[in-house]
Parts: C-alpha cells; sequence; structure tokens
C-alpha cells in the first residue's frame, strides 16, 4: 500500500515538474541564444537550420513563423529600458537609431501577437514612412491619444510588445553587443 | 522520511526527463503551429496570397503588416517544385520552412541579384538523381535541398508606404510554384 502511495506521489511529482517547466519555457522562452541589447532581445538563430529545442517549442506553440536569417531578424521588446513593462495607457518614446539594414518596420502586438485596433489603422512604421531628425534619429511615440510627430496608437491596452523587425541586415548570428547593433532606446515618459 | 526524500528525488529526476521528452515532442504533436494555420486556407503546390492581417483576424500571430505575403505549402514527393517570384520595387524575400517550421534556408531579391527570383526546391534524393552534365549547364540556377517533403515556402514583398500595398500584392500574385513532372530540360 506504501509502495503504490509513494509511487503515485512520484509520478505525479515528476508530471507537474516536466510539463510546468515545459509550459514554462515554451510560453516565457529561455535565455538560450539570446542577444539582448537594452529593452531588445532578438533569438536569431530561430531563423536558421541549428534552433534550439526551446525556441522550436515556443514557435511551434505559438504558431508563428521565424524570420529566415537570409532575409532578416526580429528584435521584440516587452519591457522598457527601465524594466518597466510596456503599458498602453502610458506615453513610451522609442528613440534613436537603428542598426544598418535596408529597410526596417517597427510594429505594436498585443501579447498574443494580434494588431491592435485603433482608429488610424496604424500598426507600425517602416523605415520610409518615419520622421527622422536632422541627424538621422528618430522618435516614435507609443501612446494611447494621439501625439505630434511619429504617433502609434496602443488602443489603451494594458500590456504590449513592440516589435523591431530588419530586413537585410548584417545583425545576426554573429552580433553580440549594442556597438554591433545600435538599437533605440525606450523610456516610458507620464501615464494617464 | 528518507522513502519520502527518495520519492521526491525520483520524482524531480523523472520529472526532468517528461520536460526534456515533451520540449522535443511539442513541436510534433502542437495543433496550432503555423503549418497547420495555414493548411485549410492555402493551395498544396501553388502559391497562395494570404490575407492582411488586421485586429480582429490574423492567419498567424506577429505577421508584420508591412508586407504582403504568399505561401507555397509544398509536398516534393511528386517531383521537385519550380519557383519563381518577380522582385517588388521595395524588397522581397523568399524563406523557406520545414513541415516543423524549421526555418532552413532564406533568400532576398538584392542576394539572388536578378529582377525574378527562380529556385528550384528539391530533396537531397532528387538532387542526387540530377544528371551530372546537367547540374553543370544549370550553374546559373539556384537548387535548395529540402531537410523534408513537405514544408512551406513564404514569399514575402514589402510595402514602405500603404499605398504601395498594391504593387507589392501585385508582383506576388504574378509567382508561381509548380511541380516539375518531366524530367528537367538539359539546356536553357
Amino acid at each position: 500500500m506504501r509502495l503504490i502511495f509513494v509511487t503515485l506521489l512520484a509520478l505525479i511529482l515528476a508530471a507537474s515538474v516536466g510539463l510546468g517547466a515545459t509550459w514554462m519555457t515554451a510560453t516565457r522562452g529561455t535565455d538560450l541564444g539570446a542577444l539582448t541589447i537594452g529593452a531588445w532581445i532578438a533569438r536569431p538563430k530561430t531563423g536558421t537550420a541549428d534552433v534550439d529545442p526551446y525556441s522550436r517549442a515556443s514557435i511551434a506553440r505559438s504558431g508563428e513563423l521565424p524570420v529566415g536569417t537570409g532575409d532578416g531578424v526580429a528584435f521584440l521588446a516587452t519591457r522598457d529600458d527601465r524594466k518597466r513593462p510596456l503599458d498602453g495607457r502610458c506615453d513610451v518614446v522609442v528613440s534613436g537609431i537603428t542598426p544598418a539594414a535596408r529597410f526596417w518596420t517597427l510594429t505594436l502586438y498585443d501579447n498574443r501577437g494580434r494588431l491592435v485596433a485603433n482608429s488610424l489603422q496604424r500598426y507600425g512604421f517602416t523605415s520610409q514612412e518615419i520622421i527622422r531628425g536632422a541627424d538621422g534619429s528618430f522618435e516614435v511615440r507609443v501612446a494611447s491619444r494621439s501625439r505630434a510627430g511619429n504617433w502609434l496608437p496602443t488602443g489603451g491596452i494594458e500590456r504590449y510588445t513592440l516589435v523591431l523587425r530588419l530586413y537585410d541586415t548584417p545583425v545576426g548570428v554573429a552580433t553580440r553587443t549594442q556597438r554591433d547593433a545600435p538599437m533605440p532606446n525606450i523610456a516610458t515618459e507620464r501615464c494617464s | 522520511m528518507i522513502r519520502l526524500l527518495f520519492t521526491i528525488i525520483a520524482g524531480v529526476v523523472l520529472g526532468g526527463i517528461v520536460h526534456l521528452v515533451s520540449v522535443l515532442a511539442l513541436p510534433r504533436i502542437a495543433t496550432q503551429d503555423a503549418y497547420s494555420r495555414l493548411a485549410p486556407i492555402t493551395k498544396l503546390n501553388a502559391v497562395s496570397s494570404l490575407p492582411q492581417p488586421d485586429p480582429s483576424t490574423a492567419p498567424l500571430p506577429f505577421m508584420d503588416p508591412a508586407f504582403a505575403v504568399a505561401v507555397c505549402r509544398y509536398d516534393l514527393s511528386g517531383g521537385p517544385i519550380k519557383l519563381t517570384v518577380p522582385v517588388s520595387q521595395a524588397y522581397t524575400s523568399v524563406s523557406f520552412y520545414t513541415r516543423n517550421e524549421l526555418a532552413y534556408y532564406a533568400i532576398n531579391d538584392r542576394s539572388a541579384g536578378r529582377k525574378v527570383i527562380e529556385l528550384d526546391l528539391m530533396t537531397e534524393a532528387q538532387h542526387a538523381a540530377l544528371p551530372e552534365d546537367e547540374d553543370v549547364t544549370a550553374a546559373d540556377r539556384l537548387i535548395i535541398d529540402a531537410p523534408s517533403a513537405a514544408g512551406l515556402i513564404v514569399m514575402k514583398a514589402l510595402a514602405p508606404e500603404p499605398s504601395m500595398m498594391p504593387q507589392a500584392q501585385a508582383s506576388l500574385a504574378a509567382s508561381s510554384c509548380k511541380v516539375q513532372t518531366e524530367p528537367m530540360p538539359a539546356k536553357r
């Protein structure tokens, strides 16, 4: 009787530990092969044949298609430079320059990867649409209410993800630091 | 007490095994992966353009709304695939994925270096079966080896401004993806 109980306990523990860890890694992702620059995280290896098993599991779960390495690389941000979660009710400023690339796009998604509805039907900017300063740098204001300049509407949702995709770029598997890939800053200003 | 401790240790070790097995198995057992989502809305061995993502519906999560996207869902068991994609004004790329979303190859218009991206996709066995001399005369032809028989080819054309979306979609609509049933011509 005790043996059955002990075996059962071990098996239940095994199932919960094992599947729990899998669920955690598949939803949150791991640091394996991740390239972190400021608030931005990229996993350039997901676009190659030697992608790690954790990234494969998380791709299969979410249903997205990773950007292939010969095409470009995607950087995600869910927090600002001070590690505060991005809040759609605040004014968040994305400013600076981007790494060398023929084109880039900046897109706002909710945390499940859907676009966020707004009256302008603006879901992001491309490198050609954006209004730049004289030195080539830009400033995008991510906010729920209309703002002057490059305004990216949040629709007032609580949490969102910014994705900066670089196309035809030298940034990739060999990139290590901010010097190779100067990513824009993300700062939360005021909240309403 | 020792027995309880032993049980916990055994459970955790077993849990580690369960974790590794389930992570490795997930790509194969996932039912909502990209291929499964695209299968009902795309044709086999032909080009299907995907609808533009909008907040209420999107064929896949995290799609870039600045791109027109077309997909060729392929199965190489009937023969190699010939793919031609005309290059759009701004930026065009072609990415290859296996059935389990492994991105094994991607090329853009600049690395293709021509007005039309032309590729032959075949399994390694089909590549090996190509006559030797044909391989030489076809030096200007790009041959991609697919790691598995089934998968996805994703063609993307960038619309740098929303007004250029119709042009991007039109250039993708002119692309083709066909099975080559007869032997490939020796000279072109």
